[in-house]
């Protein structure tokens, strides 16, 4: 699996002296279906650029993305987790939807945001917990385990009210009221709790024991056990952290919408999936960059805005997301090809 | 009686009976069948009758899990299906017209077979993920639906396509006589030719029943074909009864109720061996478990909880960790018969 990594230095004598590109190709192979994602995103912002006549490439529109999927970006840092170890959380949007619901009914039942965001947090990770356990202690596979995780978290949000619920407490809708500008630049609270996130999960990934064990279950689990590595632990905080992401989604999806809705977020986890892949991350687990699952999110938020300018139907969107999803997985597809082939 | 117990489908039976037994004790009219015009009417036969369209998605399922498969766009290939059908019959002059229907019904199942194709193509010729694979199409294929239909929910008046899923035949519903036929066939197919042995041979090992001369790419291409056109058949069935196409919500989570029937009835999602009776039971004991929350004053739209319990149950139930404790347990039962000195011995080994 983790053949670009392993088989880099002796690339042989024969092939004679490689080129810069060559070599920056094989050394950073993995990278490969990021950078990729980001010339997508270029792309696209040079092809809204010609089709809406020099309106689309300003401030506003760039921090729209984030004003505006800063729940799919946490969704999706959460996703990451647990793809790189080479599972799938079906749950989140379904989660999102249920710790919006509950902690919209604890704020209309007069309780302090202190009480009502923890709650929302605990909410989302207990049923990551339960996920987690499922797949470890049960050998369930993550899908359905994760499956049994959606229909919680769906039916739960209809328990807590079968309506959508109004939020009127100004901590949470100063989350999303507040427009903090920078220049032209503008961002709000969410945005920011967005950006940090994604920097911590950068920060775990990459710099801490955690992050390198999530990356050798995803690369080989088998091999992380023969380590000494604690794969049961690892795998079940995976899930934990993806079902806590998306409790905070929930909370910036409620501030989002001044209300928790028990349909929120139906087919949320295929967007959040669909933007792992396309920010580069292996499905087989091991390989992939939380950044570039952030890629991923303003790839699809850039689509999806394109499309409003365009006044196209959203049918679009759902085709458009699908195509992409299609092209980066071959794109992947090949390259692993390549990678097991030159091994 | 080991032999009874230790059937594969025993469970399953067991957990139908109990469900149908506790909901004949909560309201005996559950039970009850009245005859009327010939018809037959109840409660047991609106759950076969409601449970056509899931019966012919599991039934694909069935033989695209075997495969080692997943295919999640049949709730797309549904809306799909039934937009092409009903923007047929809506767009000529006769809607009530016999042959119109027909034709609609036709095409709507080829461009079903293309969409189960299609992921067949991803799958065994690309190479991708059966989960990947299929998810291009749940994407995309309800965007598809919604641009066929023009982003409306199409309605028909059209008494022919009405039958489908509300008439009678020899006293039965049609629409699980539709199903019943699936399930023949099916069965025949599978368990009356080689192919069902060489599915599972795919299904356990691909590579190993490719060097042993199975053609495991034409199987499992041949698998989402079928898989496609079941969930054709389904969006038809679902567009009959609403007598609309309506492209968001025909056939929503019908692909995860689809597994989790194929699940209860025993097939893993491992590949390999699977059971048509199990999926078949496996869909009944959802739709009975539907009809019983929705007795129970639940909303439907709560029900997806006492779903999500049956199914962190049933793999619990059925994961080895699990076996492994209830056998050791069994052991130690047994054990305790002769002598209960024997215990310690056993807990020290």
């Amino acid at each position: 699996m983790a053949a670009m990594t392993t088989a880099r230095p002796k690339s042989g004598p024969s092939e004679g002296r490689p080129s810069v590109v060559q070599t920056f190709l094989s050394r950073h192979g993995g990278m490969m279906p990021t950078f990729a994602a980001v010339a997508i995103l270029i792309l696209l912002f040079i092809g809204g650029e010609i089709f809406l006549r020099g309106d689309f490439i300003k401030p506003l529109t760039i921090s729209n993305l984030l004003i505006n999927y800063a729940y799919l970006l946490v969704l999706a840092v959460g996703m990451t987790f647990v793809i790189l170890t080479g599972g799938i959380d079906l749950s989140v949007g379904s989660v999102m939807a249920f710790t919006g619901m509950l902690g919209a009914k604890l704020l209309a039942d007069g309780l302090p945001v202190g009480i009502a965001v923890p709650a929302m947090l605990l909410g989302g990770a207990a049923i990551g917990l339960f996920i987690g356990i499922l797949v470890q202690y049960f050998g369930v596979q993550p899908f359905i385990a994760s499956l049994a995780g959606l229909f919680l978290g769906r039916g739960l949000a209809f328990i807590v009210s079968l309506n959508s619920i109004k939020v009127e407490d100004p901590a949470v809708l100063w989350l999303q009221s507040t427009r903090i500008k920078v220049g032209d630049w503008v961002i709000t609270p969410t945005g920011i709790i967005a950006l940090i996130t994604v920097a911590i999960a950068a920060f775990v990934l990459h710099l801490t024991r955690f992050g390198r064990t999530i990356y050798a279950i995803g690369g080989s689990e088998q091999s992380a056990r023969l380590m000494g590595l604690k794969v049961g632990r690892t795998k079940i905080a995976a899930y934990v952290i993806s079902g806590t992401c998306a409790g905070l989604a929930g909370l910036l999806l409620t501030a989002y919408s001044n209300a928790g809705y028990p349909r929120n977020g139906i087919g949320t986890e295929l967007d959040a999936i669909a933007a792992v892949v396309i920010g580069g991350t292996l499905l087989t687990g091991g390989r992939g960059y939380v950044l570039g699952s952030m890629i991923g999110v303003f790839v699809y938020g850039t689509i999806k805005t394109i499309i409003n300018f365009m006044g196209a139907e959203q049918a679009w969107m759902q085709i458009i997301v699908g195509s992409l999803l299609l092209l980066f997985i071959v794109v992947q597809r090949a390259i692993v090809a390549r990678a097991e082939g030159r091994r | 009686m080991t032999a009874v117990y230790k059937h594969r489908l025993f469970w399953p039976i067991v957990s139908l009976i109990t469900l149908i037994a506790i909901n004949a004790i909560a309201r005996p009219q559950f039970i009850k069948i009245t005859m009327r015009d010939g018809e037959l009417y109840g409660p047991l036969i609106s759950i076969l009758r409601e449970s056509a369209p899931l019966m012919l998605v599991a039934l694909g399922m069935t033989i695209v899990i075997a495969t080692r498969g997943i295919d999640l766009s049949v709730g797309a290939t549904m809306a799909v299906s039934g937009a092409v059908a009903l923007t047929i019959i809506d767009g000529s002059g006769d809607p009530g017209n016999l042959g119109t229907v027909l034709t609609a019904c036709v095409v709507a199942l080829l461009v079903s077979l293309v969409l189960g194709a299609w992921n067949g193509f991803l799958v065994s010729v690309v190479g991708i993920q059966p989960i990947i694979a299929t998810l291009v199409l749940m994407l995309a294929g309800r965007g598809v639906a919604l641009l066929i239909t023009g982003g409306f929910i199409t309605t028909v008046n059209s008494e022919p396509f009405a039958f489908i899923a509300s008439g009678y035949l020899v006293a039965l519903p049609f629409a699980f006589l539709i199903g019943v036929v699936a399930i023949v066939v099916m069965s025949l197919v599978e368990r009356r030719t080689a192919l069902g042995v060489l599915t599972e041979a795919v299904g356990i090992n691909p590579e190993a029943s490719r060097l042993a001369g199975v053609r495991s790419r034409s199987i499992i291409w041949g698998a989402y074909m079928v898989s496609g056109v079941l969930a054709g058949v389904a969006g038809l069935i679902y567009a009959s009864n609403i007598r609309a196409a309506d492209a968001n919500a025909a056939g929503v989570f019908i692909e995860l109720y689809a597994i989790l029937a194929v699940v209860l009835g025993g097939t893993s999602l491992n590949g390999g061996k699977f059971s048509i009776a199990g999926t078949v039971v496996g869909v009944l004991i959802i739709q009975t478990l539907e009809s019983s929350i929705l007795f129970l004053g639940v909303s439907s739209a709560q029900s997806p909880v006492f779903f999500g319990f049956v199914v962190a149950l049933v793999v619990v139930v059925q994961s080895p960790r699990m076996r492994e404790g209830l056998a050791a347990l069994s052991g130690r039962m047994r054990s305790r018969g002769p002598g209960a000195r024997n215990d310690d011995k056993v807990e020290v080994a």
